[in-house]
């Protein structure tokens, strides 16, 4: 059985459309995980001892353990519990969780790193404890990790193909319904690994222009 | 809830077998890789930035389905176990790849003039004084590499191979206990990841001169 290409133009739309899925995952989990990882890194720093000692714990279980199986503990394990999630929200909740962990030690350290005489200058002025984190050295730090964080969120990217194996239609999930109908495997896997390659590449060209406009403001 | 348990460590097993095999062929391709990006001739440089950047662009699980299911179609028939170990070992490659060269272009290029000044040639500069020193600044970055490459082991479940995930799905069949069968795959996960990284923290003291 060789290769036939032809039969690709009239499954385009299903492939599309999944590219579409993808992409849209991809920007809602990269929004949650870059919210949650701000949230984490500050509980991992600043809660009191008896919030932050679990925590760190949990951040060290997510970066612990394969993401497949975290997305298959929240799709299939919290039914068990009565939280019965959509397809496509516990993969979003499962991505932005993961990735979210993963930022959070990112921004844990630029939130070290960001000079002291900032938190002090900061009180000084009267703000509150709180009001300085909030308007003095989060903003500051998150700004010093977009880059790195650029890396993570290209990760989420193709890490999105796992949760086809939950039954979101996404890109990888399309490719697959495509190849039940034609038994093609080999031009659908390709044809998805070079949607996935462009989407990459595209990502990869904002980021740039965004650690250049950042390069530049500093 | 025990009778699992001889299961999953036997899946353990296996994950760790496929753990050390993928590491194994990622370094000899990550080698491989880093070698022809940084060979003085253009067209291994440019197959060498091709391949990190497509392997490193698309999802593992797309290059393990094309790998696996398209595979029969050009001729190549692999059985799941050595499909999933040769397309996480190319995947692992490419990421090994980058962090190999991280370590070598970061030697400082004194040392490079100063060994040709001395009348070193290209091959001995490389032996005797740049890849000792480029050694020890990679064992932590290629743990890194480890790390990710034994959580990746698990999208092998994916083609069916044996693996922890794997089992977890098959005994929740049985049992309709998906919360404790992921977790008990979880903890095996963490012992494997935990242990890996004492021994990378290890070799990384014991490769340190000073």
């Amino acid at each position: 059985m060789g290769l036939d290409f032809s039969v690709i133009p009239k499954y385009i739309d299903i492939i599309l459309l999944g590219c579409a899925w993808t992409i849209g995952i991809t920007v809602a989990a990269a929004i949650l995980s870059f919210a949650g990882g701000i949230v984490f890194a500050v509980i991992a720093l600043y809660a009191p001892w008896l919030i932050r000692q679990p925590f760190r714990f949990f951040e060290w279980l997510f970066m612990g353990t394969p993401l497949l199986l975290q997305l298959f503990l929240i799709y299939f394990g919290l039914v068990q519990i009565g939280i019965d999630l959509p397809a496509f929200v516990a993969g979003i909740i499962g991505l932005g969780l993961h990735f979210a962990v993963y930022n959070s030690e990112l921004i844990q350290t630029a939130i070290l790193s960001v000079d002291k005489g900032q938190m002090e200058a900061a009180r000084t002025l009267g703000l509150s404890r709180t009001e300085a984190l909030r308007k003095v050295v989060v903003p500051q730090a998150v700004r010093a990790v977009i880059p790195p964080i650029g890396n993570n969120m290209i990760a989420l990217l193709k890490d999105s193909a796992l949760v086809s194996v939950i039954g979101v239609s996404e890109l990888t999930l399309s490719a697959q319904r495509a190849i039940g109908a034609t038994y093609r495997p080999f031009e659908f896997y390709l044809l998805a690994a070079a949607c996935y390659y462009v989407i990459n590449l595209a990502m990869e060209w904002v980021q740039r222009k965004i650690e250049r406009r950042i390069s530049i403001s500093r | 809830m025990l009778k699992v348990y001889p299961f999953f460590l036997e899946a353990a097993w296996l994950t760790v077998l496929l753990s050390i095999l993928t590491a194994l062929l990622g370094l000899t391709c990550g080698a491989l890789g880093a070698a022809a990006r940084l060979s003085r001739f253009a067209l291994l440089r440019f197959l060498g930035a091709a391949y990190v950047s497509v392997i490193r662009g698309t999802p593992a699980l797309i290059q393990l389905f094309i790998l696996y299911f398209g595979g029969p179609q050009i001729g190549i028939q692999l059985d799941a176990f050595e499909a999933g170990v040769i397309g996480l070992g190319v995947n692992a490659g490419a990421y090994m790849t980058e962090t190999i060269r991280g370590a070598i272009i970061s030697i400082d290029k004194g040392q490079r003039e100063a060994s040709r000044t001395l009348g070193l040639s290209q091959w001995q500069m490389m032996y005797k004084v740049v890849l000792p020193q480029s050694a020890r600044l990679m064992v932590r970055p290629l743990g890194v590499n480890i790390n990710a490459l034994i959580k990746a082991t698990a999208l092998l479940a994916a083609i069916s191979v044996v693996e922890l995930t794997y089992t977890a799905q098959r005994y929740i069949g049985s049992t309709y206990k998906p919360f404790e069968m992921f977790l008990l795959a979880g903890v095996l996960y963490m012992i494997i990841i935990y242990v890996t990284g004492r021994g990378i923290a290890w070799l990384d003291r014991k490769v340190q001169i000073t």
